[in-house]
């Protein structure tokens, strides 16, 4: 390599290494050490205690139930939005009459389900708290209530909470997949689809022999960003929930823990080592996801 | 045009390995050790007899929240600045406490003045682990702004001091007083022709009565924030069993949660939880459930002095809210009638490690003095601890009940404090008892989540531990 290139290479990559090294990377160690320590935030000297936090990490039950919330949102909440993003896009792309259009109305609803994506994710958690009132203000209690029914409890009830939060969350997550795989769609040549109609293939064959095998790439990609999601999801769960994270716990996640022992009871060395812990979660998906992958490519 | 040589590429490479730690030194703390107490005072003189440095600027910052920061600059600094027109103030105000002001603390060169207050407040028991307040007892041994023959000490409710003291030590000023108890609208009692109630059947006969009537909900609470019924469950607990019940909670004593006081409290309140709620009370927030209180939908909430404040835009003119204590639960009670949870807040406090920590104590003083306590219970409608500061002032009905309650419950004012010193023991007993409330815990499992709590607080050698 001769030097005015990689004087070329350096220029470019120097200052973006620089920043990342400054903002992720050193922070990052940094967390490694105060995860040793039992610094609480405003002491100059912090003291080191070994292991310590990670042994009380270990038998703490919130933390644990908040690493169950985030393993269950992983599983879930790529799968419930990806099967109803490829649902909507293949309905909104090739559901019409003949495999070959979309649906009646497709152009509107496009735009429609892209609403959810447009607003702040503080915005939608608000708002959702709103719907989800349990007084005769709710959009969903209302209607129950004046039937005499008893209003469902959708942030207020233990068993139902999580289930809420998985909501809003698909809710959120489903219009930009449903751009994402429409595009997918739209560029998949029109005669395959017209070529499998002719030979008599249904709705439903056109979308598993068809659509769904071309599209696997996007597919991927979409679960790997999903689940990178899955194990954050703090900001809906903060501001939307009560007790933030609750009722009782019941709707806790790794992040909203870490934030709580750090930013409200100060426990700057306990939240870090809470830190590191979600650090090989987040490495051992991404290895996962990258490993699972790894497929060959269908050219067309 | 010079080529980059390998060496010179190493070498960037080394120095920008040298200029990291610095760089991250920032987020780390910095080492200049050492705790600090009592704010060492200068010269002292009769106009200066906490012995600031005048010549060195006095900063303030003042959380911006349900008070705002008005008291402070119309009220405050300028009866600091009349008396001392040279002294420079430096006003600032701010809704995010912890994040403005926690970096200050750990460069070294935090503010003079701070109101820790808010959602976003720093924790105190870290700040006092640390030696970064400034001991208050100089404060309170200097003559008062008004008499110089009277101290400080003796000019405010004792309460106020023990609330501010950490291990006997006071290091925090708490101004605003506030007394709990539970509210109601004295047009909507007299209306309706319902008494007051003096003993715990008479309650339950009271909510009886408007639930049967059927306009009204009997009782709600801020189920979004169950600390709203803990505090109510534990005031009758110390009612029942007397002030140690709370001090041995807060000192973390051995089965203190299972004490039989405490159980009897939490049963009545779950049973008036399993009965008397309003509809869908667990999933409202305090404003939506004192709305649904000032539109009448529910009779009786529990709240502190702040609440006539807090409603004011919401509050029919004629609504006249007025507030109970806890009834007599029994014959045996340990404490007479009319005794109240009294929580002396708003908490002020002196950095020690700051540049001139002596005039912050000076702006404590003044703000202490008749005028500036009054001016302040006028402008934001809040009891404060300054002895007679209400004086000559016309009082909202509200305001005016809390007042005479907390007159009328004299020496029988009952407080805990592990609120404040382990807040996540507060968390964990609040999130306990929404569930306690709502019938998903039993009595015995409630007090078994408490008590857990408070036994992994007292074995976690990070914590300090405080006692009183």
């Amino acid at each position: 390599m001769n030097y005015g290139r990689m004087r070329f290479v350096t220029g470019f990559l120097a200052i973006p290494v620089a920043l990342y090294v400054i903002y992720v990377i050193a922070p990052y160690a940094q967390a490694f050490y105060i995860a040793f320590t039992d610094w609480r935030g405003v002491s100059a000297s912090p003291r080191f205690v070994g292991t310590e936090n990670f042994r009380r990490l270990a038998g703490d039950g919130i933390f644990w139930e908040a690493v169950g919330h985030n393993l269950l949102l992983l599983i879930l909440m790529p799968l419930l939005t990806l099967v109803i993003a490829l649902f909507f896009a293949f309905l909104l792309n090739a559901g019409g009459r003949g495999g070959t259009g979309g649906i009646w109305g497709s152009k509107f609803y496009r735009v429609v389900f892209f609403f959810p994506q447009v607003l702040a994710i503080a915005v939608v958690a608000v708002l959702f708290q709103q719907v989800f009132r349990p007084d005769r203000s709710g959009m969903l209690n209302a209607p129950l209530i004046a039937l005499g029914l008893e209003p469902v409890g959708f942030l207020s009830d233990t068993d139902i909470a999580f289930w809420s939060i998985l909501g809003v969350l698909v809710w959120q997550a489903v219009g930009f997949y449903v751009v994402l795989f429409s595009a997918g769609i739209a560029s998949i040549p029109r005669d395959m689809f017209e070529a499998a109609a002719i030979d008599g293939a249904g709705g439903a064959q056109l979308f598993f022999r068809i659509t769904l095998p071309l599209l696997w790439d996007t597919i991927q990609v979409g679960w790997v960003y999903l689940g990178i999601a899955a194990l954050d999801v703090f900001a809906v769960v903060w501001v939307m929930t009560a007790e933030q994270g609750g009722p009782d716990h019941s709707t806790t996640v790794m992040a909203a823990e870490i934030y709580r022992n750090a930013f409200q009871y100060f426990k700057f060395g306990y939240a870090s080592a809470m830190g590191v812990v979600l650090f090989f979660f987040t490495i051992g998906f991404a290895a996962l996801a990258l490993r699972l992958s790894r497929r060959e490519r269908i050219e067309f | 045009m010079t080529q980059l040589s390998r060496r010179e590429l190493l070498r960037s490479a080394v120095l920008a390995g040298v200029a990291l730690p610095v760089l991250s030194a920032c987020a780390s703390p910095v080492s200049n050790g050492g705790a600090s107490s009592a704010p060492a005072a200068g010269a002292t003189s009769a106009a200066n007899p906490l012995g600031f440095a005048a010549d060195k600027p006095l900063e303030i910052w003042v959380f911006d929240g349900g008070f705002g920061d008005g008291y402070a600059k119309d009220i405050h600094e300028p009866l600091i600045k009349a008396k001392h027109p040279t002294l420079e103030i430096k006003h600032n105000a701010t809704k995010e406490i912890a994040k403005t002001l926690q970096p200050r603390f750990a460069g070294g060169n935090p503010p003079e003045f701070i109101n820790n207050s808010g959602a976003n407040a720093m924790d105190f028991g870290a700040l006092v682990q640390d030696g970064q307040l400034a001991d208050l007892t100089p404060l309170y041994d200097a003559p008062s702004w008004d008499d110089p023959a009277v101290k400080v000490r003796d000019t405010i409710d004792p309460a106020a001091i023990a609330f501010g003291s950490y291990d006997g030590k006071p290091y925090v000023l708490n101004y605003a007083n506030t007394v709990w108890g539970i509210w109601y609208s004295q047009k909507l009692f007299d209306d309706e022709g319902w008494q007051v109630p003096k003993t715990w059947a008479e309650f339950t006969a009271l909510c009886e009565t408007i639930k049967k009537a059927g306009k009204t909900a009997p009782f709600t609470y801020a189920g979004k924030h169950p600390f709203y019924i803990y505090e109510a469950i534990l005031t009758l607990a110390a009612k029942i069993g007397g002030k140690d019940v709370l001090k041995n909670i807060d000192n973390l004593e051995d089965g203190a949660w299972k004490a039989e006081p405490v159980k009897q409290a939490a049963t009545a309140f779950a049973e008036l939880g399993a009965k008397y709620l309003l509809q869908g009370t667990a999933g409202l927030d305090h404003i939506q459930t004192q709305t649904a209180h000032n539109k009448g939908q529910v009779a009786m909430l529990p709240c502190g002095s702040w609440l006539e404040n807090e409603q004011k835009d919401s509050t029919p003119a004629d609504f006249g809210y007025a507030v109970f204590p806890l009834p007599d639960f029994g014959p045996s009670d340990a404490l007479p009638y009319g005794t109240m949870h009294i929580q002396p807040g708003e908490e002020y406090i002196v950095p020690a490690k700051s540049g001139n920590p002596r005039a912050g104590l000076e702006y404590m003083r003044a703000m202490l003095s008749k005028e500036g306590a009054g001016k302040f219970m006028e402008l934001v409608s809040t009891l404060t601890v300054v002895k007679g500061a209400g004086e000559g002032q016309t009082l909202k009905p509200g305001l005016k009940s809390a007042s005479t309650a907390l007159t009328a419950a004299g020496d029988n004012a009952v407080w805990f404090l592990f609120r404040k010193w382990y807040v996540d023991m507060h968390d964990e007993v609040a999130a306990a008892s929404g569930q306690l409330m709502s019938g998903k815990l039993t009595v015995d499992e409630w007090m078994e989540r408490a008590q857990k709590k408070a036994d992994s607080i007292k074995s976690d050698s990070s914590v300090k531990k405080f006692t009183r």
